[in-house]
């Protein structure tokens, strides 16, 4: 096990000039999950590949541990990719399909024996090892392809998109697995995915990338309660933050006909950079439709059981309208074609400055 | 039914394949039953007006990468399975969401590795196994693909005048690059090494495996060759300004390896002064294929390489017969295919020309002529050659357009004709040292 250092760790693909990867700055802590997310292009993968040797890296370097790995061959890393290769051979027992590895590697029997019992026991797989693959369940086949990657004791796992190629089912049912799978290994584990909830259901932390700069490095709670940029917070959660540009006054923003209260520390940040607009942010869960707040018309309403979302318009003073998302209790949604009043709930409003992104007070 | 068809489908009657079902449960009468490798996604065949198509289902971005992929791969001149279309947005009948299914045109005559041998996989066929995969994996290397998933299972074979073309399958974990790194390479390599010889010990368990091969020590082979071969087509060469031969010495070693210069990058001596003025000359190489070109340049026959070769061969032996000089290539090359390719392939009986691919058959007859020439101390001529071989060798084996019917089980058991083609004491046709 092992801490992972990135320090203004830099990829160019040849024949570009934009760096694939923009001095990457990140420290892993030893045995924690950490998991790089971001759109497509964003630089994730990149940074996995970095990782494991797969991409050179142009400038800055890497570290496993103490041991700087940043020019060390992709086999010499003490790493493991999971799920690499999960075509279970057929006439080789589970144990022997866990172990072959070790084996090619020279590993000893008794040595190999051990390890297959010890990740069979993790993986649940133990009364199994004896049987073929044929006799197993989708889950416990996958489990098998972990216990591959468990058997060489690697200092990381790393994790590309693992869970692409499962149907909607089994994809839930493997990511608890892996999650609760690594709090009981503690290996440190470097996950990439673009799908936002994956990254909050199972990360310690969560790297956020866009553009291959990192843009926040956090656990899912703070990256959702205090983004540090309009990207972030756009991106963490679903349905997604409402981010709409708007003036502000000494008393707050100006949304529709009324005003949203901001905070000092947003109103004096805003000051300072002297803008007289903001792009306010509030999620669509921390809303309230009531008698008071500023005036949306309603367009569209999905109802959920337990939840309701409705899709409205809210229009300035000016006309321009701006389309929000909010999520309300399934059992009082209003209709569609209605005019309801809005308040945001808990003081949880965001504001960033419109020009760079970055977030505006505390 | 619903479903989204992406790809410009050359055969409509696709469309009306029971998509609404899931492919597991997709009828004997609908599909055909071909040897297969270890996959973890469902993969089953269907025929339709003589082609077979092989149908894989998995999620949709992944099979529409996957197409895109292979595509490329195909316009880039690789050895892979030609992509058909990609089915999206399946619906059963009962309103359930399906996977999406990509859609590959399979190749003719090829077949996976288990299907190649009788019994069991002897240690000649293996070496020609390993040598093929690993040509394929330097020319995916060579255009910039690192597959991510090489392995025996992943390729199919076709026969190739006695070693054999491997076509990558899968390229479901693969990546292009503009060009590939150190790391990736040798990654890609680690991982062939380990699949294959998790696959040769899967042939193991399952008594398989000739009992003089050692599963660990054969997969290793894979890296050994790998190397030599992306060592010698990609190497630096230095030479001296007076030493030109050696440069005209590689190209030919070259082309005579299957491949071409692209292009030449020269670096000039870091010390004007030195008199011994030295070159480094990288010969880039695009595209394998040398002798293949050549031979549908002169005759219109696409073959593979080995194939080629061989048949190059006997078209220089048959314009030096009839007294041609080398200027009179295209007359002669015209001559032969009259006088030679097209005679013996016509003495073959139309029910039996289904069996093997034809130019591999031409092959197997110039094999058969040099067998019976030793034996009888003298030629034997081409005619009777080709005649004994239909009688003794031909009739006994399986079809290999494209089993249809037939487990892979059985297959094995019918094709214990092989080694009547690569006996034990043949020299191997090695495209490395050619």
């Amino acid at each position: 096990m092992a801490t992972v250092v990135f320090s203004q760790a830099t990829r160019t693909y040849p024949g570009s000039t934009v760096p694939a990867v923009n001095a990457l700055d990140l420290e892993i802590a030893d045995g924690e999950f950490l998991v790089l997310v971001g759109p497509s292009g964003c630089g994730k993968s990149t940074s996995l590949r970095m990782l494991a040797g797969l991409e050179e890296v142009n400038s800055g370097s890497i570290f496993i541990g103490d041991r700087e790995v940043t020019d060390v061959a992709p086999k010499d890393r003490d790493i493991a990719m999971v799920f690499q290769n999960y075509a279970l051979y057929p006439h080789m027992s589970v144990a022997e399909n866990m172990g072959f590895a070790l084996k090619i590697a020279g590993v000893s029997k008794d040595e190999i024996n051990k390890r297959v019992v010890e990740a069979a026991k993790i993986l649940d797989l133990e009364p199994y090892l004896d049987r073929k693959p044929k006799n197993l369940s989708g889950g416990q086949r996958q489990r098998v392809a972990m216990g591959r990657a468990i058997v060489r004791n690697p200092q990381v796992f790393l994790m590309d998109e693992p869970l692409s190629n499962l149907d909607a089912k089994l994809r839930v049912q493997t990511r608890t697995q892996i999650a609760s799978l690594q709090q009981r290994l503690g290996v440190t584990t470097v996950y990439v995915t673009h799908d936002q909830t994956e990254a909050m259901t199972m990360g310690d932390r969560v790297a956020v990338m866009k553009d291959g700069f990192l843009q926040q490095c956090d656990t899912p709670q703070a990256l959702y309660d205090r983004p540090v940029n309009a990207f972030v917070a756009g991106f963490i959660g679903s349905p997604a933050m409402n981010l709409i540009d708007v003036r502000i006054d000494s008393e707050g923003a100006v949304l529709g006909d009324a005003h949203v209260p901001l905070g000092q520390d947003v109103l004096g940040a805003a000051r300072s950079a002297g803008l007289d607009t903001i792009t306010l942010g509030f999620r669509p869960e921390d809303t309230v439709v009531g008698t008071e707040g500023f005036a949306m018309h309603v367009n569209i309403v999905e109802s959920l059981g337990a939840d309701g979302y409705i899709y409205g318009d809210i229009t300035n003073a000016n006309g321009e309208v701006n389309q929000v998302t909010i999520r309300t209790d399934g059992r009082n949604i209003p209709r569609k074609g209605e005019n309801v009043r809005l308040q945001v709930t808990g003081g949880h409003t965001h504001a960033f400055n419109p020009a760079t992104g970055l977030r505006l007070g505390n | 039914m619903a479903f989204e068809v992406t790809a410009a489908l050359t055969d409509t009657d696709l469309l009306f394949l029971p998509w609404a079902t899931p492919l597991a449960d997709w009828s004997e009468e609908t599909t055909v039953a071909l040897p297969k490798g270890i996959s973890r996604h469902i993969v089953k065949f269907v025929r339709l007006h003589g082609i077979v198509y092989a149908i894989k289902e998995t999620q949709q971005p992944i099979a529409e990468r996957e197409y895109d992929l292979l595509q490329k791969l195909v316009r880039r001149g690789v050895p892979c399975v030609e992509p058909v279309g990609v089915i999206t947005g399946r619906v059963s009948d009962s309103g359930e969401e399906l996977p999406a299914a990509l859609m590959t045109r399979h190749l003719e005559f090829s077949l996976p590795y288990r299907a190649l041998f009788s019994s069991t996989l002897r240690p000649d066929t293996a070496e020609r196994l390993l040598d093929a995969l690993a040509v394929l994996l330097v020319r995916l290397h060579l255009v910039g693909f690192s597959w991510g998933d090489c392995s025996l299972s992943n390729t199919l074979f076709r026969r190739d005048a006695g070693s054999f073309a491997a076509y990558l399958v899968d390229a479901e974990t693969g990546d292009f690059q503009p060009r590939l790194s150190d790391g990736q390479r040798e990654y890609d390599v680690e991982l062939a090494v380990t699949n294959a010889t998790g696959e040769l010990m899967d042939l193991q368990s399952a008594d398989l495996l000739h009992e003089s091969l050692d599963a660990i020590e054969t997969g290793k082979k894979i890296r050994a060759r790998y190397n030599w071969l992306w060592n010698e087509i990609t190497s630096p060469l230095i030479m001296a300004s007076n030493e030109r031969y050696k440069l005209d010495e590689r190209i030919r070693k070259l082309n005579n390896m299957g491949y071409d210069v692209a292009e030449m990058l020269t670096t000039t001596p870091l010390h004007p002064s030195d008199n011994d003025i030295r070159i480094v000359m990288t010969p880039k190489v695009v595209d394998a294929g040398h002798h293949a070109r050549r031979l549908i340049r002169l005759t219109g026959l696409d073959v593979e390489e080995n194939q080629a070769r061989r048949l190059l061969n006997d078209l220089d032996q048959f314009r030096l017969e009839i007294g041609l000089s080398t200027s009179d290539e295209e007359l002669a090359a015209h001559k032969w295919v009259t006088e030679c390719f097209e005679p013996i392939l016509a003495m073959v009986p139309r029910s039996l020309r289904g069996k093997i691919e034809p130019a591999e058959m031409y092959h197997e007859v110039l094999q058969h002529r040099w067998f019976m020439s030793e034996k009888a101390g003298h030629d034997v001529g081409r005619l009777p050659a080709t005649e004994n071989y239909v009688r003794t060798v031909l009739v006994v084996k399986p079809d290999e357009r494209a089993i249809i019917g037939t487990a892979t089980d059985e297959v094995l058991e019918n094709t214990q004709e092989m080694r009547l083609v690569f006996p034990e004491d043949l020299p191997d046709i090695d495209v490395r040292s050619n």
